[in-house]
């Protein structure tokens, strides 16, 4: 393997949870409601993946339990914001503060034990491509599924009804519900859809990226995914773009770290946090543009009249 | 069965005042719930949790001092949510805070003078505001998302002191551990009371409280603060500038912080170190959540909080349980209080059968 398709595969799993986190919060945000508990959601995941992957010894069990603990988990930010009418703002932060907390709790037992590794499936055929096949065919299951949703959530959000209701739903939900279309259940739904994507991902992180459990691991990924959405104007396809633009940058630091080039090793690990600053300057500097991309009824509350 | 709400007339003046005790007690019935998951009775380990610190000096010491920077942070930022902004990184701010702070006694580690503390407390604020600075420049000039702006800059301020003590300014007298040299006693806050060991941050904290409280009620800035806060429309035809407002609260937020910082590392520390911060700066959004963002329920909400961290040491050293309990602690009050919260505008009511509005709709 050279060294091109080394740091293409260190890219690729880098970007996948971003990508994954992203692609979730991005259906959530589209039906109106803004979830910023998605680092929260994430290290839940992390952590519950990792405890079943160590009990049960099988890290497909460890998926399944990343993904429903990510869905369950925002089901309490949901009840919060969608039945309560609670600020999603401030709700959306105490979920990332439970969930650090919890996952502190639950991964414990953990600390400094040697994970699983998710193993790759390899397709076969395509995997003897050369370059492109071990890139992309020889990669484990959480990557095909990011794949899988960029294209499923595509699909959904613009070439199928109810993607139609539920972006009907973000822009404008006082209409929506006019029309019959039922806000406060769409938008549990997709709230639990981001959930279980950032439970997914941080499965990836403690069973892929990094197999093992520590404390915080998913050390602002959750967020950058959020800044992910706004790049990406709420489109799907720019979350994949972006979403390796990311991982990329966040890696790159990790091999100049590696190669001993002579800036401090933490201004190396600052630059995923600044690059998604000056990202976000470039994408929202124009707020016509942001205000055409953006749901138009994305963090208001919504209580039906009667 | 489902949960239907109804807008009350008004806000309800019995609820604004008792939710947060709701919250309190629906917070400690989960925790007894928590602790009996872990194994432990639940009754005595709330009670080493919560009435133990209150009963020796030297925990209610340790309690003022947990509470001052808390406080600090928590009215800052209840003026700047008031305001409608987000900075949600007032962590990066206490540490930019203790940097700036910090320049004086470890540059001129030998110049003892009484203007040292007084210098140290200015640069402090003025860190924090210029830290909290960048986030309200492109909130209100390039129209970027403060909430992660701020937390952003919260990942680099923490880098940036972790370098800075392991390298310009690591102690050459200090083993090769990563921290500065220990600060003169000119660069020492004092004790608020001797023989204690709460400093007089927790008076700054308190100080601080009371003049914000006195502007949010009494002056045209509480008003302006108020309005841009509820509506920006509203706002602008009474000639408001919401990005006037985006600088103040934020500028005001952050130099409480920065404030906080210096104070914690000169009270408290003594010294910088990679670590100087135990996420008070995230712990003081429940502060200003708790204290139905009024400088003065942060108070309260601010000693409350100190007593989660100091509770949590002891169930740690008493039950051996882990000293994540307080995060768990502090994200569960939390969302009790913003559930709780609803009920001062709305009526909660339970419909087990019959259709309902949402129904009514198909």
């Amino acid at each position: 393997m050279g060294i091109v398709e080394a740091i293409l595969l260190t890219v690729i799993t880098a970007a996948t949870p971003l990508v994954l986190a992203a692609i979730g919060e991005l259906v959530t945000e589209r039906s109106g409601v803004l979830n910023l508990g998605v680092e929260g959601m994430m290290i839940m995941g992390a952590a519950l993946a990792f405890a079943a992957t160590q009990v049960t010894g099988s890290p497909y069990i460890g998926i399944l339990a990343g993904i429903v603990c990510g869905a369950l988990f925002s089901l309490l930010f949901g009840f919060l914001t969608l039945t309560l009418v609670a600020n999603q703002v401030a709700t959306g932060l105490a979920l990332t503060i439970l969930g650090l907390g919890i996952s502190g709790q639950i991964g414990e037992p953990y600390v400094g034990m040697s994970g699983i590794k998710l193993q790759p499936i390899v397709i076969p055929v395509l995997a003897d491509i050369p370059f492109i096949g071990p890139l992309l065919f020889r990669q484990d299951l959480i990557f095909y599924i990011s794949i899988a949703l960029i294209i499923g959530v595509h699909w959904f959000l613009f070439h199928s009804r109810a993607g139609l209701k539920l972006r009907a739903i973000g822009d404008s939900h006082g209409s929506a519900h006019a029309l019959g279309i039922h806000v406060i259940r769409t938008r549990y739904l997709a709230v639990m859809f981001g959930g279980a994507c950032a439970g997914l991902a941080g499965a990836q992180l403690s069973l892929v990226y990094t197999p093992q459990w520590v404390e915080n691991m998913s050390a602002g990924r959750g967020w950058i995914a959020l800044a992910l959405v706004v790049f990406a104007s709420w489109r799907p396809g720019r979350v994949l773009a972006g979403g390796y633009l990311f991982g990329a940058v966040s890696i790159s630091q990790l091999h100049a770290q590696a190669l001993g080039i002579g800036i401090p090793s933490q201004f190396l690990s600052a630059l995923p946090y600044a690059a998604t600053i000056v990202v976000l300057i470039l994408i929202s500097h124009n707020r016509r543009v942001t205000l055409i991309n953006t749901p138009a009824s994305l963090g208001k509350p919504f209580v039906p009249d009667r | 069965m489902r949960i239907e709400l109804e807008k009350r007339a008004g806000a309800s003046t019995l609820y604004s005042i008792l939710s947060p005790f709701i919250a309190l007690g629906l917070t400690v019935i989960a925790g007894g719930i928590m602790f009996a998951m872990l194994g432990k009775d639940p009754v005595s380990a709330l009670y080493s949790f919560f009435v133990e610190p209150l009963l020796d000096i030297w925990s209610l010491h340790e309690i003022a001092i947990k509470a001052a920077p808390l406080i600090l942070i928590g009215v800052g930022l209840a003026v700047c949510y008031r305001s409608n902004n987000w900075n949600i990184g007032a962590e990066g701010q206490f540490i930019a805070g203790a940097i700036m702070g910090s320049i004086l006694p470890v540059t001129f580690y030998d110049w003892h003078s009484p203007l040292l503390l007084p210098l140290m407390m200015i640069m402090g604020m003025i860190g924090g505001a210029l830290y909290a600075a960048v986030p309200a420049f492109l909130k209100a000039h390039m129209n970027t998302n403060e909430i992660l702006t701020s937390l952003m800059l919260v990942y680099i301020a923490q880098l940036f002191l972790d370098w800075l003590v392991r390298g310009p300014w690591r102690s050459p007298d200090g083993l090769n551990f990563p921290i500065t040299r220990d600060f003169v006693p000119e660069a020492v806050l004092p004790e608020l009371i001797s023989s204690g060991r709460a400093n007089l941050g927790f008076a700054f904290a308190i100080i601080a409280a009371v003049l914000l409280w006195l502007m949010m009620r009494y002056t045209l800035k509480g008003f302006e603060i108020t309005v841009l806060g509820q509506s920006e429309r509203a706002g602008r035809f009474a000639g408001f500038s919401s990005r006037r407002m985006i600088w103040f609260s934020m500028l005001l937020s952050g130099a409480l912080a920065g404030l906080a910082g210096i104070a914690e590392v000169s009270g408290a520390i003594n010294k910088l170190q990679p670590i100087i911060s135990p996420g008070y700066g995230f712990t003081a959004i429940i502060v200003a959540f708790l204290g139905r963002l009024n400088p003065l329920g942060v108070i309260v909400a601010g000693l409350l909080l100190a007593l989660t961290y100091v509770g949590g040491e002891a169930v740690q050293l008493t039950l051996s349980v882990s000293d994540k309990v307080t995060r768990v602690f502090q994200g569960l009050l939390l969302f009790f209080v913003l559930s709780c919260d609803t009920l001062i505008l709305y009526k909660i009511r339970i419909v087990f059968a019959g259709r309902t509005a949402e129904d009514g709709a198909n």
